[in-house]
C-alpha cells in the first residue's frame, strides 16, 4: 500500500512491536504527528524537554529490555535530545531516536530549525542514518532497531527530512536485515571457555566481578547459577547492580570508588578476576597500575573493543554473556568431583571475605535529631514492594542508594553511569512507568539534580504516572561539596544551592501530593503516605547536609587505599 | 611504531567523517589518509598511516571494526604489503641546477611532467621511504610546491582481500 514517509515510520515502529514513544512535536515532524492521529497501536507521551523525552525513552529501555523509541523536531528540539542520547550510548542503552530535518533541499543552507544532528551526535550514537529517499525509510529503521539492540547496543539516530516524511512510497517492511559490515560475534568460542573454566578451577581466590552487559543481556540466572555452584564471591558495578543478588552471602555489593571495604579488598587480593560485561572504568579500577596486582584476568564480553582497553587480560572471551556463562555452567556440570575439590579448597577465601565484610561493613552513624539520608533509603528498601523500580540522578544519593537499598533484581536500578547525567531520575522513572504501570516506581533525587528536569512533574499528573519522587534535600551540590570538603579544604564554592525551595507547593502546582519529612521520627510517616497515594508524589526529606558518601576511594588512588571514617 | 592499515568501508553518507573522528575523538594519529573507490560497487578502500604501540594498533584496528561501516581492516604492519605513493613536486631549475634536478630525476625514475625556464615539475611514485629520499636531494635545489598522496598499500601475493 502507498503511504507518506511520515506514515511508513510509524508502521515501521508497529513491526518493531513498538507501543510507547516519548516526543515532541515541532515543525519538521508535524507531518508525523498528523499521521499519528491515525495510529491507535502507539502511546505518545509528550513530555515537557525533548531532554527529558529521551531520558524516559532510555528508563523504558532499561526497565523492559525493549529498544526505547523517542521523537524530536529539528535544531533546538534534536539538540535537546544530545544529553540523552551521550547518556544512553555511554551504558550501551538500545534506543532509536528519529529527529526531523529541514526538506533535503534546504541541507546545508542554514535553514530555519537547521543543525547537522547526524554530526553533532556521531560520537555518541552506535550509529547514524539521514534519509534522503523516501524509498528507504523502511529498510533504514529495520536496521535501525537492528543495531540499536543486537551486539552491544546502543542509540541509534535517523534523520527524517521533511519532505521525505510527505513523499509517496509502497511501505514493505523487510522481514530480515543484513549488514555485511555489521556482523556481532554472539557465541563465545568454545576453547576458550574451556581454558576459562579451567583456570577458574585453579584459582583459590576467585571474584566474579559483573557488569552492566549481565543486565542488558538478560544473563542474571546464568551468572547467579554460575557463582552459587562455584561459591564465588560476587562484586558488581553501579550498572551491575541486581544482576546478582545482594542479599545472597556471596554477594560483596557494589565495588569501587564508593564501593564495600570487602569488594575492594577482595579484587586487590584475588588470584583470578572474571569480568562478566563489564568494562574496567576508572570509577572502578582506582589506580590502574596497582589494580588487582595478583590476579589473572577472564573478560567477557561482547565487545571486543572493550577488551584490554584500560588492563591486561590473560584470557579473553568475546560473546554475548548469556552465551558464554551457559556454556561455562556446562563445562562445570561435567567435573563435579573437580568442581567438588575447588569448593572446599575456597575454605580460606571465604574467611578472608567475611573477615572482611564484617571488619568495615557499609553503614553509617544513626540520629535521633536529624534525617540520616542512608537511614531514609533503608525505610525505602523495607516499605517498597520487592519488584520496585528505583532510578536515580546522580550524586551522593545515588551512591547511597547503591549502598544501601539492596538491589536483588536485574532492571530494578535505573541509574545514569557513565555519564553520570544530573536530572536522569525524574523523566527515566517516568518511562519505566509508563512500562510497568502497576508497579511501583521511585525516582531517588537530590535537590540539585531533581530540579534539572523538575517540569516533568507536568508530564506525570497528565499521564497519570504515579511515580514517587523522593528527594534527599541537602541544599547543596552534595557530592561535589564532599570533594571540596575532603581535598578543596572545605572551600565551598558555587555548591550551597541557597534559595530553599517548597517542594510540597510545587507538588501542589503541578496537581500531585507533597509531603515533608524534617525528623527522623516522620521518616517512615512520610514514605507511607507517598506510597499510600495512588498519583505522583513528592517526598522531601531534609537531610543532615554535610553527610558524606563513604567509604571512598580518592581519584587517582589504589583501590585499597579507601577512606572508611573522614 | 609506523602502521599502515587498509580499511574497507561501505560507501556511505558520512563514512570518511566518522573514521576520521573516530582517530581525532580517541586521541589517535593520522599520518596520512587516502581514499577512494574500489573494484565492488559501493566500497570504498581507505589507506591510513597511523602510529602507536601494539596495544593501540589493538585498540585502533577494534574500534575501526566496531563502526558499523567498516567492512574489513587489514594490518599491513608484518610486511605482508606492498606501499606506494605519488608526490607531485615543483622544483626551481635555473642554471646549473637544471642538469642536477634532471640527473636526480632519472635516478628515481620519476617524470618531468611540466616545464618553465625557471622550474621542472616532477611526478615521483614509489615506497613513501624512496619519495622521501628524492626529496632529501631536491630540497638544497630549492623546493617550491609539494604534494603527497599519502601510500597506499596492498597485500602481497595470488590472494585478494576475500581470501
Amino acid at each position: 500500500m502507498k503511504m507518506n514517509g511520515a506514515r511508513i515510520m510509524l508502521e515501521c515502529l508497529k513491526q518493531e512491536g513498538v507501543d510507547t514513544v516519548f516526543g515532541y512535536p515541532g515543525g519538521t515532524v508535524i507531518n508525523i504527528y498528523d499521521e499519528l492521529f491515525n495510529v491507535k497501536e502507539i502511546r505518545h507521551i509528550l513530555p515537557r524537554h525533548e531532554q527529558a523525552g529521551t531520558h524516559a525513552a532510555d528508563g523504558y529501555a532499561r526497565a523492559t529490555g525493549k529498544v526505547g523509541v523517542a521523537i524530536a523536531t529539528s535544531g533546538p528540539g534534536a539538540t535537546n535530545t544530545v544529553t540523552g542520547i551521550a547518556t544512553a550510548y555511554m551504558d550501551s542503552i538500545p534506543m532509536v531516536i528519529v529527529t526531523g530535518q529541514v526538506p533535503t533541499a534546504l541541507i546545508g543552507n542554514d535553514a530555519f530549525q537547521e543543525v547537522d544532528i547526524i554530526g553533532i551526535t556521531r560520537s555518541c550514537t552506535k550509529h547514524s542514518f539521514l534519509v534522503r529517499d523516501v524509498k528507504d525509510v523502511a529498510t533504514i529503521m529495520k536496521k535501525a532497531f537492528y543495531i540499536a539492540r543486537t551486539g552491544r547496543p546502543g542509540p541509534v539516530l535517523v534523520d527524517l527530512p521533511k519532505d521525505v516524511q510527505i513523499a509517496q512510497a509502497e511501505f514493505v517492511y523487510p522481514e530480515t536485515v543484513e549488514i555485511r559490515s555489521y556482523k556481532p560475534n554472539l557465541e563465545g568460542h568454545p576453547r576458550q571457555v574451556e581454558k576459562a573454566v579451567a583456570m577458574l578451577l585453579e584459582s583459590r581466590r576467585p571474584v566474579l566481578y559483573v557488569g552492566g552487559g549481565v543486565v542488558l543481556g538478560n544473563a542474571s540466572d546464568e551468572l547467579t547459577s554460575l557463582a552459587r555452584k562455584l561459591t564465588i564471591p560476587v562484586t558488581t558495578t553501579l550498572m551491575g547492580l541486581g544482576s546478582f543478588p545482594e542479599s545472597d552471602v556471596h554477594s560483596l555489593g557494589m565495588l569501587g570508588m564508593h564501593g564495600s571495604y570487602c569488594a575492594n579488598m577482595a579484587m586487590t587480593h584475588s588470584d583470578l578476576i572474571v569480568a562478566v560485561g563489564a568494562r574496567f572504568d576508572d570509577r572502578v579500577t582506582g589506580k590502574i597500575a596497582t589494580f588487582a596486582p595478583h590476579a589473572k584476568i577472564i573478560h567477557i564480553d561482547v565487545d571486543p573493543t572493550s577488551i584490554k582497553k584500560n588492563v591486561r587480560v590473560d584470557l579473553p572471551i568475546v560473546g554475548d554473556v548469556k552465551d558464554v556463562l551457559s556454556k561455562m555452567i556446562k563445562q562445570v556440570d561435567k567435573q563435579k568431583e573437580k568442581v567438588a575439590g575447588f569448593v572446599a579448597a575456597l575454605g580460606p577465601w571465604h574467611e578472608d571475605v567475611a573477615g572482611w565484610k564484617i571488619k568495615h561493613p557499609i553503614g553509617y552513624k544513626q540520629s535521633t535529631t536529624i534525617i540520616k539520608p542512608q537511614f531514609v533509603i533503608q525505610k525505602l528498601r523495607e516499605l517498597s514492594d520487592d519488584d520496585a523500580i528505583i532510578a536515580t540522578d546522580v550524586g551522593q544519593h545515588q551512591m547511597w542508594t547503591a549502598q544501601f537499598f539492596q538491589f536483588n533484581k536485574p532492571r530494578t536500578l535505573l541509574s545514569s553511569g557513565g555519564l553520570g547525567t544530573m536530572g536522569y531520575g525524574l523523566p527515566a522513572a517516568m518511562g519505566a512507568q509508563a512500562a510497568f504501570p502497576d508497579r511501583q516506581v521511585i525516582a531517588i533525587c537530590g535537590d540539585g539534580g531533581v530540579q534539572m528536569n523538575i517540569q516533568e512533574m507536568a508530564t506525570l499528573v497528565q499521564n497519570r504516572l504515579p511515580v514517587k519522587i523522593v528527594i534527599l534535600n541537602n541544599n547543596f551540590l552534595g557530592m561535589v561539596r564532599q570533594w571540596q570538603e575532603l581535598f578543596f579544604d572545605k572551600r565551598y564554592s558555587q555548591t550551597c544551592m541557597e534559595l530553599p525551595i517548597d517542594y510540597i507547593k510545587l507538588a501542589d502546582a503541578y496537581g500531585a501530593k507533597g509531603f515533608l519529612a524534617s525528623k527522623p521520627d516522620d521518616v517512615e510517616k512520610v514514605i507511607k503516605q507517598g506510597f499510600a497515594e495512588k498519583g505522583p508524589v513528592i517526598m522531601e526529606f531534609k537531610i543532615a547536609r554535610e553527610e558524606k558518601v563513604l567509604p571512598m576511594v580518592p581519584a587517582g588512588a589504589s583501590l585499597n587505599e579507601m577512606v572508611l571514617n573522614a | 611504531m609506523q602502521h599502515t592499515i587498509s580499511v574497507l568501508v561501505e560507501n556511505e553518507f558520512g563514512v570518511l567523517t566518522r573514521v576520521a573522528s573516530l582517530f581525532s575523538g580517541r586521541g589517535f594519529n593520522i599520518d596520512s589518509l587516502s581514499v577512494a573507490p574500489t573494484n565492488e560497487e559501493g566500497m570504498s578502500r581507505m589507506t591510513i598511516v597511523t602510529r602507536g604501540d601494539d596495544n593501540i594498533l589493538e585498540q585502533i584496528t577494534k574500534q575501526l571494526n566496531k563502526l558499523i561501516d567498516v567492512i574489513k581492516v587489514i594490518d599491513f604492519t608484518d610486511g605482508s604489503g606492498i606501499e606506494r605513493e605519488m608526490a607531485l613536486v615543483k622544483v626551481t631549475a635555473e642554471d646549473e641546477s637544471r642538469a642536477e634536478v634532471l640527473r636526480i630525476v632519472d635516478i628515481f625514475r620519476a617524470k618531468i611532467i611540466d616545464v618553465t625556464p625557471k622550474s621542472y615539475t616532477i611526478e615521483a611514485t614509489g615506497n613513501p621511504l624512496k619519495i622521501d629520499a628524492i626529496l632529501d636531494l631536491l630540497r638544497p635545489l630549492g623546493l617550491k610546491e609539494l604534494v603527497r598522496t599519502g601510500a597506499v598499500s596492498i597485500g602481497r601475493g595470488a590472494k585478494g582481500w576475500k581470501g
